[in-house]
């Protein structure tokens, strides 16, 4: 069974959540990446979600479009992504990584080389956020000979039709998008989310997660109450760029604390969700 | 790439997934799916349509002012030699470029869909300005995503979209010129999906926006083929246009295409030149990649991250190109070459002082290599030149580079 598939059929069991956090590789620094992944780990993370930094990462809002210009300063590549992954793999061989991001940067590696590179560092699944169905025929391929999810969004323009068609396709879990707009906007709408959710749940036995405008342990817990799994993002990003700022000789440790730290409020605030 | 080139091919793209060859295509995030299926819907019922058909004419008749002329530089190509050299005159329309034939077209189509604000993304503030224009006309609310480089260099544009109503949001992101506009406009339009039409200013962007854009455009291609059949007797030689995203190119180019006879030309911006890595010449020096919504020729860098450009011309200062040039480069029916800053200088100065015209710099590029060609050409020849738009909004930047404080 893939770590995936393993992760989300013994939550079920133990009937809780997933939390899974999302960073961006090599933001704040690439020498850190590996240490803070394990320590979301540690702090409750259940999945990986570890972001390809972009120069052109147009779906992102403002606090992860300047994490990714902030990896590409120090330097960060797809290359060193996949580096990454396989240093955490040294001492985590349970916790699944999905890796997200976009086209170009894969294009470029060359997809077939990409699907084995991401398969030998550890790679369990890929969100590309522009390769809709339409056009990812030749990476889901490609990832499929390695056993790698190809993860399919589903948003609140997509029509039922389409879902249907998505999640006969889909492996993993399916991301459901919780708002229209980038990442890190919006009012959640969980009345709205619980809807799709139901409609989802009626097409695909596959986990659904949530992501988009969770910012903390309450609207976690909103979206644990319908969702199997919750994703964060922009708000982990959003506290070490608020530590940083607030103290500017904080040391890279206690910059990544206030994430965790943050983390930690949101898994207990997962934990407390009624289902 | 080994295509037979038939006039029949031109006809075959897009395919049905947007398509031309392995370039174009739809690479947007989900949520925006929809939204470009309701678009490509309607386009696809309205394109044949007669009443949608002449509304359309009659704006461009009686609000851009269409027909344009073409006008034959006699004095240029005197001081040239070789080719006589005619040049359509795009820089004559309302709002002095050929951004307005596009705009035009889609704030009919916004009109249709009912949606009640617009959005563009703007490089030398033309497109802006032709959107600004369209929005106040349909009483539409319109808001222009420009990057802060590029406000300063085309303050005058900036206050012109103001003065029609218009918020031009400073764009401060990445190298915050045209690609960065594009990406916050996308941004925004994931967002106001339900309410919002965004109104793309070339052919770029994805399906079905490359494809629309070169419609709307093509009115350019047609009225020069008649012209230039009833004033030089026979299809021109050769065209020549420059190539930011590549609207008014294709939109000169598309009605000649079958015409096999007649060679075409787009010129890119060669910056402070090609070996320097200082241009925006993704045809000439680029490599196929993902951006904005369709595969096509890009300029990035061997980890795909895609790369800053230069070029004295905002409107061309873009790193990708529409993805049906990427497929005309590859099938080889059109040559895409480049002209940089201080040739085109010199092409705007030259003409402003033989014709006087004063061309956009961005149409300086297509003047600067129309020269070079037609030097090498004959009298009997004629070469068409797109006068993509007007020099105004560069009086400043052109200054500014000579060291004259105005
Ligand atoms: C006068 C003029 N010509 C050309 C361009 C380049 O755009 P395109 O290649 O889409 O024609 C611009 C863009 O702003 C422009 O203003």
């Amino acid at each position: 069974m893939s770590r995936l598939a393993g992760l989300f059929s013994k939550l079920k069991e133990q009937r809780r959540r997933a939390l899974i956090s999302y960073v961006v590789a090599g933001d704040p620094s690439p020498s850190g990446t590996v240490d803070l992944l394990h320590r979301l780990v540690a702090a409750g993370a259940d999945v990986l979600e570890v972001g390809v930094p972009f120069s052109d990462p147009m779906a992102e809002g403002l606090v992860i479009q300047l994490g990714h210009e902030r990896a590409l300063a120090n330097g960060m590549t797809l290359r060193g992504v996949l580096d990454i992954v396989t240093e955490f793999r040294r001492d985590d061989t349970e916790t699944p990584i999905v890796m997200m991001g976009y086209a170009n940067p894969i294009e470029r590696f060359g997809y077939e080389a990409f699907a084995e590179a991401g398969a030998l560092a550890g790679v369990d699944g890929l969100i590309t956020v522009d390769l809709p169905p339409e056009e990812v025929d030749r990476l889901d391929e490609a990832l499929l000979q390695v056993a790698i999810d190809n993860i399919f969004l589903i948003s609140p323009t997509t029509p039922e039709q389409r879902i249907k068609s998505i999640v006969s396709r889909a492996r993993g879990f399916i991301y459901c998008v919780a708002v229209k707009g980038v990442t890190g906007s919006g009012q959640l709408d969980v009345a709205e989310v619980a809807e799709r959710i139901g409609v989802i749940r009626s097409m695909t036995e596959l986990p659904i997660a949530v992501g988009f405008g969770i910012k903390d342990a309450e609207s976690a817990k909103r979206v644990a109450d319908v969702a199997d799994a919750v994703v964060v993002g922009s708000a982990l990003i959003d506290e070490m760029v608020r530590k940083s700022e607030a103290q500017v000789d904080a040391e890279e440790i206690q910059i990544h604390g206030a994430a965790v730290q943050l983390l930690e409020r949101i898994r207990a605030g997962v934990d407390s969700s009624h289902f | 790439m080994t295509v037979e080139v038939t006039p029949e091919l031109f006809e075959s793209v897009p395919d049905a997934h947007g398509r031309f060859g392995q370039f174009g295509g739809k690479f947007v995030a989900e949520t925006l799916m929809s939204a470009l299926a309701d678009l490509e819907a309607l386009y696809g019922s309205l394109k044949s349509d007669p009443a949608f058909l002449s509304e359309f004419d009659r704006d461009l008749a009686y609000y851009v002012g269409r027909p344009s002329p073409l006008y034959e530089a006699a004095r240029l190509s005197d001081e040239i030699g070789g080719a006589r050299i005619f040049l359509k005159r795009e820089d004559l329309n309302h709002t002095g470029a050929h951004k307005v034939n596009n705009t035009i077209g889609q704030a009919l189509l916004a009109k249709y869909m009912g949606k009640q604000r617009v959005i563009a993304e703007t490089g030398a503030g033309q497109h802006g300005v032709a959107s600004a224009t369209v929005a106040a006309r349909l009483g539409l609310q319109c808001h222009v995503f420009m990057g802060e480089e590029d406000i300063r260099r085309q303050s005058l544009n900036v206050y012109r979209m103001k003065l029609l109503g218009a918020e031009v949001v400073p764009v401060t992101s990445g190298s915050r010129t045209l690609k960065d506009a594009m990406n916050e406009a996308m941004r925004d339009w994931v967002t106001n999906v339900d309410n919002t039409f965004y109104i793309i200013g070339t052919v770029a962007g994805p399906h079905p926006y490359p494809m629309l854009v070169r419609d709307f455009q093509s009115v350019i291609g047609r009225e020069a083929r008649a012209q230039s059949l009833s004033q030089a007797g026979k299809l021109p030689d050769a065209l020549v246009a420059c190539v930011g995203g590549g609207s008014n190119a294709i939109g000169l180019f598309h009605p000649f295409l079958q015409d096999l006879g007649v060679e075409m030309f787009g010129v890119e911006a060669g910056g402070k030149g090609l070996g320097t890595g200082q241009h925006a010449a993704p045809l000439s020096a680029g490599s196929p990649g993902v951006l904005h919504g369709n595969r096509t020729y890009l300029m990035q860098d061997d980890d795909g991250q895609i790369l800053e450009t230069h070029s004295v011309s905002a409107g061309l200062d873009y790193p990708g190109v529409g993805p049906e040039h990427a497929w005309l480069k590859d099938i080889g029916r059109v040559k895409y070459v480049s002209a940089d800053d201080e040739e085109a200088l010199a092409a705007f100065h030259r003409l402003t002082r033989i014709e006087g015209i004063m061309p956009a710099l961005e149409t300086a590029h297509a003047l600067a290599y129309a020269e070079k060609l037609a030097a090498e050409m004959s009298p009997e020849q004629h070469i068409i030149v797109n006068l993509s738009g007007r020099g105004d909004k560069d009086i400043l930047t052109v200054a500014a580079l000579e060291g004259i404080e105005v």
